[in-house]
């Protein structure tokens, strides 16, 4: 199993690669696309600002390559925001692999939605073994609309797509690598794909 | 939902925790790995570890701490501490900290709320405020609480918020250590003030108090840390009374 970590500066990608380790795979951390296209399994993670991190992604040439990608793709927390249409942070355009705008919650709510809250509505098989209603950690202040790529749904303000898929790719809006059990679960799922 | 968040806190110096822990049989309960691991299995849902002696020294067996942390625990974490510029943080974060809370230093350069947050993100910006109520004000305390500024609590969390901090996480001088309760009239007005989320901290003593200062202190997660080293409060038994009282929590 080769398991690779998009590596493009942003943010806490450690996590990620301890979060695999402790299910016994090796991630490796890299750029390096012919790595990344013979991979297994690829992660696209991502945490901070929208715009800033797709010109990261540019200047690397990544935001070409991600796209084309055939194997099994799993980003997470800002990297699903990436792969999305558009964001309101930034005026971002995204990569457009999920059909869908990414918008900032109002001031009705504490922003960021900071903790763990639910996930429902769950139909992939990335949520194998994982019960309806389970709790999962996330930090965000923008959300992916309710769509038809939604393979989950969280509530705070409103109900919105907490993860998605689109053929081999899948994005989740939350932490599994910091949601104890049910994302080790998840990771694992992935893996397993 | 969103739940309501239970965060033990464990004072840690050279790389040991500090206050006795005395609550399940460990082999080490000196070793805050090993405790941190425990509390996450216990249904802790995030943590905080405060360097309380953060001398230039100590600070690389800080930093093999929470590197261990990070490849072991499965929750989010804070570490505070002695944390006072950019290198600081992005040290820690590159070690597998989530977040970061920084107290003096932010009152004596406010810019270092500006600075990180651009870098790094809001969302790991914790700054955490020390305040005592003297003669009916709120007033910022520095170094533990012993020294006093002129600064009012309410302005100065509406001057993080505003310059990026992602939480904030409010101790009561007055509260912390009495086990009576948290400052929740005070704890309420942060949070009616400013629109990120307040962590409560000093004063937990029952479940009750827990109740309380989500009920009336509106705050965002509870934070303690005697009662939960010593088995006083068990971490599940706290959840369970606390949904019952129709409080949302992860169980």
């Amino acid at each position: 199993m080769k398991l690779s970590i998009v590596n493009y500066g942003a943010g806490n990608i450690k996590s990620i690669q301890f979060a695999f380790q402790r299910l016994g795979y090796e991630a490796i951390l890299t750029d390096n696309p012919e790595e990344i296209k013979t991979s297994d399994k690829v992660i696209f993670p991502g945490v901070g600002e929208a715009s800033s991190a797709m010109i990261k992604l540019q200047q690397s040439g990544l935001d070409q390559l991600i796209p084309t990608l055939k194997q099994p793709v799993l980003g997470i927390c800002l990297g699903m925001q990436l792969m999305c249409k558009h964001s309101e942070e930034g005026d971002t355009k995204g990569l457009g692999i999920f059909d869908v705008n990414v918008k900032q919650f109002s001031n009705q709510v504490k922003v960021p939605q900071m903790g763990w809250n639910t996930i429902s509505n769950l139909k992939s098989d990335l949520f194998k073994g994982i019960k309806e209603k389970e709790h999962m950690y996330l930090v965000h202040s923008y959300y992916a609309e309710q769509c038809e790529a939604s393979i989950a749904t969280s509530d705070y303000e409103l109900e919105y797509a907490s993860a998605l898929e689109n053929g081999n790719f899948y994005g989740v809006q939350f932490h599994p690598e910091k949601s104890s059990k049910a994302g080790e679960q998840l990771l694992k799922n992935f893996i397993e794909l | 939902m969103l739940t309501k968040r239970i965060v033990p806190c464990l004072d840690i110096k050279n790389g040991r925790t500090v206050k006795g822990v005395n609550f399940v049989d460990l082999r080490d309960a000196g070793d805050p790995v090993v405790l941190a691991k425990q509390y996450a299995d216990l249904g802790a849902d995030e943590l905080v570890f405060l360097d309380i002696a953060a001398t230039l020294e100590n600070r690389k067996t800080m930093h093999d701490m929470v590197l261990k942390v990070a490849e072991q625990v499965n929750i989010p974490f804070t570490v505070g501490g002695g944390i006072s510029s950019i290198e600081d943080v992005d040290n820690l974060l590159h070690c597998g900290a989530d977040k970061v809370s920084i107290n003096s230093s932010a009152v004596k350069r406010p810019e270092l709320i500006n600075e990180l947050s651009e870098k790094f993100g809001s969302q790991c910006v914790v700054v955490a405020i020390d305040a005592k109520e003297v003669d009916g004000e709120w007033l910022v305390h520095l170094a533990g609480g012993t020294i006093p500024t002129e600064l009012n609590l309410f302005d100065w969390a509406k001057e993080v918020e505003q310059r990026g901090a992602g939480e904030i996480l409010f101790t009561s001088m007055n509260h912390d250590g009495t086990k009576a309760g948290f400052a929740n009239e005070a704890l309420a007005k942060l949070s009616d003030l400013v629109n990120i989320p307040i962590i409560a901290s000093g004063g937990a003593g029952t479940i009750q108090h827990f109740v309380d200062t989500f009920k009336d202190g509106k705050a965002d997660a509870a934070l303690a840390a005697s009662v939960f080293h010593f088995g006083e409060i068990p971490i599940l038994e706290l959840k369970e009374e606390l949904r019952i009282k129709g409080i949302p929590v992860r169980l």
